[in-house]
């Protein structure tokens, strides 16, 4: 018996029942369908959070000055003016460093004409728009050449400019901070807050010399975003910092840091890792409905098993061999499965597309989860199809022709 | 005396029932020459339905020697038997035993579709064999659609249409009326003596029974010819 005669006698068997038929398939419909509607659910949320922390700039670690104890008191972090553009310097000198960002940081009240608004003030250096993966709306940030001569020009963030110039271009035009005259040379585009709630958008970003000697009058540095090359590198790097810093800080041997870091990459790797948690536990409560359709599919063709007893006999008497009837009988598992499988594909996509449509969420269905649920719909098939098959074909002739 | 078809030797069989061994038979001997009509008869209970399931290759001795067509069916596996089954027997049952919800063709095809005969002609046998039986208008019909008559030629026409060495007919007219009994009865006696097909009948009805050349009784598990 060729394969696809075996493969017409089991439709033509299950078209003797169409509605049991359609309702067995409808459990591995819903199971696959919720499997892809699930697993696109989460892959689209991981990439969600992908895509927050590059805005964030993965890979990163912040140095911080530490706090020290002086006669009992412990000034809290940050108290301390160690650390300079100096030690930024050296940092950017290690291999694994892509790229180094000092920064200090106030906040004042910044007037234009009749307006004001009260608002952060970031020193930082060029570098800050490749460290902060941050690209301009309109105009240039402020280059090498204005860092060196603490000019008076700044870039201003969305929610500034919008405050202060409305629907108007800023460019070109001069706004006071402090008492300061500055140009304003560009502005950035939107970002949004951050995961822990800064509206990012609400800061003016000026040279960090300016920042430095006309509205701070200090030497130090507050903080130093360094870039790693990748994200190996940023927990090797936590290392190579510590040591470095230690060595131009001169801290000897069993006292404590005058610093502080924190690895951003740890923070992309738990959130991602905790994504990855998320689909797992989707795709595995979605894949509980699947195997719960396979028994639906076990459980029907063992019925029916039972009730063709008398056919399996006449077969057998007119010469189908055991495996005949065990390819007949697994074969309409099989069909049940992988149309039930197709047709959840569909229900799938059209439940992620719902979801994507209605919800905040984002969904992406990839190719890889369609095979896998299809191919586990196929398998679903296979094993719960071979017991029932396995039965049917076992039966002694004699017994299942006088079956009544 | 050729060569018999079918070949007994000291045939035993027993099977246990709520507990009870039975022994069904108890030392058969049977030869069948090609081409003869054979009658075995008994009261219910006696065995007919264990030799006819041994015949058939449907089942197997305890013990004893079964040839058929000079092959011994004791020492064959599962799907020898099966094959045989296909190839050199056709069974025609009391109740027809015809595939439910499947058309009059596709019965008389599926056969063909074990010996792996392909599709066009498969169809094509299966149609002749029904068109023998003078059912070409009844191809497409349901067994539930028949009349019983008509389903026992469908049987026939399935039974033939591997063109077996043996048809082996278990109590054919026990289901249908005087008039279609005698019609069968006919059908059955026109293929044996026109094309020469070797029939084994099991019957309690004398009066069908007489169609054959030989009448053989069986009683206590053991064969006799008719006094």
């Amino acid at each position: 018996m060729n394969w696809t005669t075996a493969l017409q006698l089991s439709l033509r068997a299950l078209g003797r029942n169409k509605t049991r038929a359609m309702l067995t398939a409808l459990g591995v419909v819903i199971g696959v369908g919720s499997v892809i509607a699930m697993l696109g659910i989460g892959s689209g949320a991981q990439q969600r959070i992908a895509e927050q922390l590059a805005s964030m700039g993965t890979n990163s670690l912040v140095v911080r000055p530490g706090s020290v104890t002086r006669g009992g008191v412990r000034t809290g972090a940050g108290g301390i003016t160690t650390l300079t553009r100096g030690d930024a310097d050296a940092i950017a000198e290690l291999v694994d460093v892509l790229a180094v960002a000092p920064s200090v940081r106030t906040t004042a009240q910044v007037r234009y004409r009749g307006t004001n608004w009260g608002t952060a003030i970031e020193g930082v250096t060029p570098d800050h728009v490749t460290v902060r993966n941050w690209p301009l709306a309109e105009g240039e940030f402020f280059t090498r050449r204005h860092l060196l001569g603490a000019s008076h020009v700044c870039v201003l963030g969305r929610a500034v400019a919008r405050e202060l110039f409305g629907l108007r271009s800023p460019l070109n035009e001069s706004i006071v901070i402090k008492g300061l005259a500055c140009q304003v040379i560009g502005v950035l585009t939107e970002k949004g807050a951050t995961a822990w709630g800064t509206d990012q958008d609400d800061a003016v970003f000026m040279p960090i010399t300016t920042v430095q000697r006309k509205l701070l009058g200090i030497t130090h540095i507050e903080r130093i975003e360094v870039t790693a090359v990748d994200r190996e590198a940023s927990f090797r790097l936590l290392k190579e910092i510590k040591s470095l810093l230690r060595q131009r800080h001169r801290i000897r041997e069993g006292q404590p840091d005058d610093f502080r870091m924190y690895n951003r990459a740890e923070l992309a790797q738990t959130s991602e890792e905790s994504a990855r948690v998320f689909t797992w536990l989707l795709g595995s409560i979605a894949s509980v409905s699947l195997l719960v359709g396979g028994i639906g599919i076990m459980n029907i063709m063992l019925v029916s098993v039972t009730e063709r007893t008398r056919e399996i006999g006449i077969r057998m008497a007119l010469g189908a061999r055991q495996r005949d009837i065990l390819w007949q009988f697994l074969l309409e598992a099989l069909v049940l499965s992988t149309a039930g499988g197709v047709l959840g594909i569909f229900l799938g996509l059209g439940g992620a597309l719902a979801v994507a449509r209605f919800s905040a969420l984002p969904v992406t269905v990839t190719p890889v989860s369609v095979l896998v649920a299809f191919l586990f719909a196929g398998l679903v098939g296979v094993f719960f199809g071979l017991h029932p098959a396995r039965k049917a074909s076992r039966l002694r002739p004699i017994e299942a022709l006088r079956y009544e | 005396m050729t060569t018999p078809l079918l070949q007994i030797r000291d045939l035993h069989k027993a099977y246990v029932l709520d507990g009870v061994t039975i022994h069904a038979l108890r030392g058969i001997n049977l030869n069948v020459a090609p081409g003869e009509f054979v009658a075995i008869m008994g009261p219910s209970g006696s065995g007919k339905s264990t030799l006819m399931h041994i015949l058939g290759c449907l089942d197997v001795p305890d013990d004893g020697d079964y040839h058929l067509n000079g092959q011994d069916i004791t020492r064959m596996g599962s799907d020898q038997l099966a094959a045989l089954r296909n190839h050199e027997i056709g069974f025609v049952f009391q109740n027809f035993n015809l595939l439910p919800r499947t058309s009059a063709l596709e019965n008389v095809e599926t056969p063909l579709i074990y010996a792996g005969v392909g599709k066009r002609e498969r169809r094509q046998q299966a149609r002749a064999a029904l068109e023998r039986m003078g059912l070409g208008d009844r191809l497409g019909h349901l067994p539930n659609q028949l009349s019983g008559g008509q389903a026992q030629r469908v049987a026939i026409a399935r039974a033939l249409v591997t063109k077996p060495s043996l048809l082996l007919a278990d109590e054919p007219t026990g289901n249908v009326d005087t008039a279609t009994s005698a019609e069968i009865m006919a059908l059955l006696d026109e293929l044996n003596q026109q094309e020469n097909l070797t029939i084994v009948l099991i019957t309690h009805e004398p009066d069908v029974a007489e169609h054959a050349q030989r009448q053989l009784f069986l009683r206590d598990g053991q064969l006799e010819a008719r006094a």
